[in-house]
């Protein structure tokens, strides 16, 4: 499964022996990789995460996103038609669009009155033939010639996507007949807006990338999980991966619970106390599959999540080589009841950054960031369930999912 | 009054602050609400924040978790709280004040955490004011790190 060592022009790291079963700590802190990164990976042949359809929901509605540290506009224009655009006007280089969201017939850039139409289109320049009749822009000045940088976009199940390249496969090729299936039985019906909110980690972005990829930690770490049966390893459940290995989704079925042994022997098992409020576990069906509990990763930075009835969005967004921000979107169904909102915000305190089962993450990256610190020659240790990128069905004691991130890192970054 | 509930709120945070996280529940009514959400979310009226708890069940489950099942860095908060403002209404009162929270580390690290304000209901019970709901409206639409000991 060794992917070929290649030299990469822009840095000089060489992939260790190992191939994917191996990552060199110094690529979660090198300032030139972080660099490249920005340029091969998120200007590269990949779908990024926007925004939901939902936050831009009429005609003029607008809301700031970011690929990698470029900033972006996802607009709707007045037909309906989504739009992406690099939030940055054509002339300076300046912001056009300051506020996190908004609705607008035009976008103007406040330095110099730049206006461009919800297509990005230049539609008007503040002093165009001058004042007074002196000054202007040169006579063959022409609007057709300047616009705001478009990304390609597409929308699946709700979730904007933006690209930089003409080489990105269809969002459904992209994802593969697993992934998007997945999507569309949790996506799939119209869906609303319950909460939303941030949590900055000091970390790599990539470092996220793997811990929501790594079934292997979720029972050990998060104590909760195990504790209250909410998810263990004891459960039927796998991790299943795109063809690439670049995608993953990490599922259980409760009501198969067969409680093994190993849980007599880890942290996480020993914290026996019941809930005094059980009642923030009660749940509902909402599928005939049996799947309980399914988080869902696509490549680099989206996780689509169903924790018993909790449905989410997360993704995240490098905001430095050790800064990174993770948005948790809280979802419903348009049709729920009452009763079935009020119990999705009782099991919201399961994740986000103060979930029970998830606050650990918070911190976890940062112990591994702040642990290589002075080892940047070193190299992380990934062959728990194998040496392989391929599906795990029937155990999630497995860090095939991390591999198969780093599978398509080296694929696109050239390592 | 006035003096009654404001000794309320700092007797609240008092608790936090010098770590007698036990006696957060019994801030509450039995029947209490609490709520940590972003300022964003509470203007568009979203229903789900950071953090809810709907009863005070819910809130020793959570001290049970911090106290025993969660893993983060050892940290401790100090609350600066404003001047409330009340206003009664038929079964008690509508208290509105804002606050800072800064977060200590083990390592000495002193950040600003979160400032915001508390929208509380505060009513008697049994003879005591207890809150009824706390609504806590962050500033800020970011946590930094992680949220785990109560605001």
């Amino acid at each position: 499964m060794d992917v070929p060592v290649t030299r990469d022009l822009a840095s000089d790291l060489v992939w260790p022996q190992g191939g994917v079963t191996r990552v060199p700590f110094r690529v979660f802190s090198d300032p030139e990789i972080y660099a490249e990164e920005q340029k091969r990976l998120f200007r590269g042949p990949i779908w990024n995460f926007l925004c939901l359809e939902i936050e831009i929901s009429n005609p003029g509605d607008w809301r700031l996103a970011t690929v990698g540290e470029t900033p972006i506009v996802v607009t709707r224009d007045e037909h309906g038609v989504i739009h992406a655009l690099v939030n940055r006007c054509a002339h300076k280089g300046a912001l056009v669009c300051l506020q996190e969201r908004g609705n607008a017939k035009a976008l103007t850039c406040v330095y110099h009155s730049w206006s461009y139409d919800l297509a990005g289109r230049l539609q008007s320049v503040a002093f165009r033939h001058g004042v007074r009749g002196k000054g202007g822009m040169p006579e063959d000045f022409d609007n057709a010639q300047h616009r705001l940088e478009p990304l390609r976009v597409e929308v699946f199940s709700g979730l904007v996507f933006g690209t930089f390249s003409d080489e990105t496969k269809p969002v459904e090729a992209y994802l593969g007949e697993t992934m998007a299936r997945m999507i569309r039985r949790n996506l799939g019906r119209p869906h609303r807006l319950l909460g939303m909110h941030s949590q900055i980690i000091h970390n790599n972005w990539k470092l996220y990338a793997e811990n929501v990829r790594d079934s292997y930690h979720a029972t050990l770490l998060h104590t909760f999980y195990t504790t209250f049966k909410v998810n263990r390893l004891d459960m039927d459940g796998g991790m299943l991966l795109s063809d690439d290995g670049r995608h993953s989704i990490s599922y259980a079925k409760r009501d198969t619970l067969q409680q093994s042994d190993e849980y007599q022997k880890v942290h996480s098992a020993q914290y026996k106390s019941g809930l005094a409020a059980p009642q923030l576990l009660d749940t509902w069906t909402e599928f005939d599959d049996g799947i309980t509990h399914c988080i869902q990763t696509i490549f680099p930075t989206l996780v689509v999540q169903l924790t018993l009835n909790s449905l989410a969005v997360r993704f995240f967004t490098p905001r430095g080589i050790d800064r990174t921000e993770l948005f948790w979107i809280y979802l419903g169904y348009q049709d729920d009841s009452k009763e079935q909102t009020r119990q999705r915000l009782m099991q919201s305190n399961l994740t986000g950054a103060a979930g029970l089962v998830s606050l650990e993450d918070g911190c976890i990256n940062e112990f591994v960031q702040r642990g290589t610190r002075g080892s940047e020659d070193r190299n992380a240790f990934l062959e728990m369930g194998g040496r392989e990128v391929a599906s795990s069905d029937g155990s999630r004691a497995t860090e095939t999912g991390i591999r198969g991130f780093w599978q398509g890192y080296r694929e696109l970054m050239g390592f | 009054m006035r003096e009654a509930i404001e000794e309320l709120l700092a007797d609240y945070a008092e608790a936090i602050d010098d770590g007698a996280l036990e006696r957060w529940p019994g801030f509450f009514t039995q029947d209490g609400e609490y709520q940590i959400i972003t300022r964003e979310s509470h203007d568009a009226g979203l229903p789900i924040g950071i953090l809810y708890c709907g009863s005070r069940g819910m809130m020793e489950d959570r001290i049970q978790a911090l106290r025993t099942a969660n893993i983060y860095e050892p940290h401790s908060y100090r609350h600066l709280l404003g001047r409330p403002r009340y206003a009664q209404q038929s079964d008690g009162f509508a208290v509105r004040s804002d606050f800072c929270v800064f977060r200590i580390a083990q390592d000495g690290d002193t950040v600003t955490f979160a400032t915001g304000r508390y929208l509380d209901r505060v009513v008697q019970d049994d003879g005591t004011l207890r809150f009824r709901s706390r609504h806590v409206v962050l500033d800020s639409r970011r946590v930094d790190i992680l949220l785990v000991l109560p605001l």
